[in-house]
Parts: structure tokens; C-alpha cells; sequence
């Protein structure tokens, strides 16, 4: 039998597609802010904060790194109701992914910060500007400048991982495109289409991050 | 009801890791032959080859490794392969390492500077030869560390094998935890497992790029 590819029946449900897309990029989103600031938080703690915190941070970091994310989210998922904390499959991705990313952005960030001159921060403490104004505003921003690139890749790479969260029925695009194929039995094609929306997402947050990073988180 | 204690988790929770250590093995090992076939493709001085690999790595780099797991999976078997999981898994981490290998490898090569590939092509020797025995033995030096760091992205990759029903560590966890009502005891053992996998590796790609600095 030769093979044959029917792409309308797929792309005939592209509502469902299109909001497990919108799913994806909105979690994405949040998983990054919240991400991010556990981030700065973490890679601060790791890098000048004191001798107990400073150890914290470390193991966070190298517990997130070195497990899978589909453990991460399925010991949140399944596990954390033993302790009575139930949450729902798109929360629980949310906090997945945040932890995931937070852990990341805590190493990026911390080659940021320690790459700034010496010089610099002491030139800030001369000015006698606070411990805290010196790291938002004279270590912080050309820190992210420098490791910008990473972090973005690192938030793609995140966005791509979310593809697990359709296994606890969040309903994000990997799940719509499951949906659709177990509808119209066009496994093949159903994931084709799916792989590319994803290909087609990680091309536009990557664009659009190095876009909006200068802009409004840095400066250029 | 029987009772289930700490040993028995771990011990089944063992025996299934196995099948990640032999997965992340095979995937490591064809990665990097089919990384180092897709190098000299991309080295080879043609431009549309060199254009044609780096789509392939844009492919395997843009798009999540679940979703490239479901295609072969349901690839393969339209195209007349009988498909089981580990088949699937196999190729598709496979694929998936050697796209990452490439480029990590092609970074490592860029760094060698140009005068060593026109130096060794004035003493005449053949692109076979220059890469052999000019250009690998120094990117070599600089790749080790990387690509030590990349297992482990390996390891963590096999997971998903779980999602196509692949009983390694990651789904014996799941079928262990639906037996035994304790699954924060038993994801809290398969992350203690996959840590104690790659923790180690980890340290190491760290040891070796402190040594080259």
C-alpha cells in the first residue's frame, strides 16, 4: 500500500490547535516571570548571599538539573497530594516549569553577575548607594545584557519541555494534537503539523525575546 | 493488601533503570556517529549539504523530543516498520543526540583556526587526511567537556521514552506508584535514581573544563 497523508482532516481542527498554542505560549509566559524571579533571587543568594542560603540555592540547582522534567512534574502532580496539596494539571505545569526554569536561569545568571569588574561595585559603594540599589541597578542589568542569549534559549527549551504537561491533561498543544489524532486517526500527520506549530512557536519566542530584551529589561 | 516497603520500590525501580542506562548508551553511542557523519557532511565544503544539516539540527532543536518520539512512533509504522517502543526510543534519541553532537562539535571545530585547515592543505593533504589528523586531535580537546555535559541531557531525555510506553525508569516509577499508593515515596526514589545517574557525570564534564582553562 502506498502511503497516503491526508493533512485536511488534521488542519480542519485547527481551532483546537490554536488553543493549545495559546495554552503553550501563556504558560511559557508565566513559567518565565515567575522563573525569572526565582532566578535573580537564587543566582543573588548564590553568588553574595550568606554562607546557609548561599548552599540552598546550590542544591536547588543541581537537584532541578540533573532529574527530568517529566519527574519533576509527575512527583508535583501525583506525589505532592499525599501532603494534602492539590493542584490542578495546568497549575501544577506552571510550577513545574517555573522550578525547572528558575534552576537554569540561577546558573545563567550567576555567570552574569560574576563577570561584573570588581571596580564597578566598588565605585557603586563609593557612592554610597545601598547594598540593593547596587545590584539592581549597577551588577543586574549588564549581567542579563551578557547572558541574554542563553536565557532565551533556555526559555525555548522550556517551552519545548511543556510538551510533557498534555501527560497530566494540561491542555497545551501536544495534548490538542493527541485530541485531534485520536479523532480522526491520522496519528502521522496529526504530529507533523503539532512538531512544526512547535517549531513555528520556538522560532517566534526566540525572535521575539531578543526583540524585547534591550528593549525593556536592559537597555541597549 | 501486601506491604510494600522501601526495598521493594528500589529494588524494581533498579531493575528498570537498567533499560535508561542501556537507552541513554545506544542513543550516546549512535549520536555520535551519526553526528560525526553529519560534521564531515557539513565540513565538507558544499554548500547545500552544509545547509541541509543545519535545517536538520534547526528540526531536532526547535521541536520537543516528546513530539519527535510520537512521529517515529507512528512513523515507522506507516511506512511499514514493525514498530515496538524501544525502536521507536532508540531512533529517536538517536536522532535527537546526533543533531545536538553536530553542532556542539561544529562550535568546536569553528575555534580551530583557519591557518591549521591551510596549512595542512599546502602539504597536500587530502580533506580526509587534514580533518584526521590536523583538525579532530585539537577540537577533540575542546569537545570532551561538552560533549560529557551533553550525556546527561541524554539521561534525561530517555524519560520521555516513559510517554510511548517504554518501561524504563521513569514508567516502572508510574506503575510502581499506581501499585503501591505511595507515589511521592516512589517519584521521590526515581528522581534520587536519575540524580545518581547524573550528578556524577555532571561533576566530571565540570572537572574536565576546569582542567582545559
Amino acid at each position: 500500500m502506498p502511503l497516503q497523508l491526508d493533512f485536511a482532516s488534521v488542519l480542519d481542527q485547527w481551532p483546537l490547535l490554536l488553543r493549545g498554542a495559546a495554552w503553550t505560549i501563556g504558560l511559557t509566559a508565566v513559567a518565565t516571570l515567575l522563573g525569572g524571579v526565582i532566578g535573580v533571587l537564587c543566582a543573588w543568594a548564590r553568588s553574595g548571599g550568606p554562607r546557609p542560603l548561599r548552599w540552598i540555592a546550590g542544591a536547588y540547582v543541581e537537584l532541578i538539573r540533573n532529574t527530568p522534567f517529566i519527574v519533576q512534574l509527575f512527583f508535583i502532580f501525583f506525589g505532592l497530594p499525599e501532603l494534602g496539596i492539590r493542584l490542578s494539571p495546568a497549575v501544577a505545569s506552571i510550577l513545574a516549569m517555573t522550578v525547572n526554569l528558575g534552576a537554569y536561569a540561577t546558573e545563567i545568571l550567576r555567570a552574569g553577575i560574576e563577570a561584573t569588574p570588581r571596580g564597578q561595585i566598588e565605585a557603586a559603594e563609593s557612592l554610597a548607594l545601598t547594598r540593593a540599589q547596587i545590584f539592581t541597578r549597577v551588577v543586574l542589568p549588564p549581567a542579563l545584557r551578557k547572558v541574554w542569549p542563553a536565557l532565551v534559549s533556555q526559555i525555548v527549551i522550556v517551552m519545548l519541555g511543556s510538551a510533557v504537561c498534555g501527560q497530566i491533561s494540561t491542555e497545551e498543544l501536544s495534548y490538542a494534537t493527541n485530541l485531534i489524532q485520536s479523532r480522526n486517526f491520522r496519528a502521522f500527520e496529526a504530529y507533523i503539523v503539532g512538531t512544526l506549530s512547535y517549531l513555528a512557536l520556538a522560532i517566534l519566542v526566540r525572535n521575539l525575546l531578543h526583540w524585547a530584551g534591550p528593549r525593556f529589561l536592559f537597555g541597549r | 493488601m501486601p506491604e510494600f516497603t522501601l526495598w521493594d520500590i528500589l529494588r524494581n525501580l533498579l531493575l528498570a533503570a537498567r533499560w535508561t542506562v542501556a537507552l541513554s548508551l545506544i542513543a550516546f553511542v549512535g549520536g555520535t556517529v551519526v553526528g560525526l557523519l553529519l560534521l564531515l557532511l557539513r565540513l565538507s565544503g558544499r554548500r547545500a549539504l552544509a545547509s541541509l544539516v543545519g535545517a536538520y539540527v534547526q528540526l531536532f532543536q526547535g521541536t520537543p523530543l516528546l513530539m519527535q518520539l510520537f512521529l517515529l512512533y507512528f512513523g515507522l509504522a506507516m511506512v511499514g516498520v514493525n514498530t515496538s517502543a524501544w525502536l521507536a526510543a532508540c531512533v529517536a534519541l538517536t536522532l535527537y543526540a546526533s543533531a545536538y553532537l553536530t553542532e556542539i562539535w561544529r562550535g568546536c571545530v569553528a575555534a580551530i583556526p583557519r591557518g591549521q585547515w591551510e596549512a595542512s592543505a599546502s602539504l597536500a593533504l587530502s580533506f580526509g587526511q587534514q580533518f584526521r589528523h590536523i583538525i579532530l586531535p585539537q577540537a577533540l580537546r575542546i569537545a570532551v567537556a561538552p560533549t560529557v555535559g551533553f550525556l546527561v541531557q541524554v539521561v534525561k531525555g530517555t524519560a520521555l521514552a516513559s510517554v510511548i510506553g517504554f518501561v524504563e525508569l521513569t514508567k516502572a516509577g508510574g506503575m510502581i506508584a499506581n501499585v503501591t499508593y505511595e507515589p511521592m515515596l516512589t517519584y521521590a526514589c526515581v528522581a534520587a535514581l536519575y540524580f545518581a545517574l547524573c550528578f556524577p557525570i555532571s561533576l566530571y564534564a565540570r572537572v574536565l573544563e576546569r582542567k582545559l582553562a
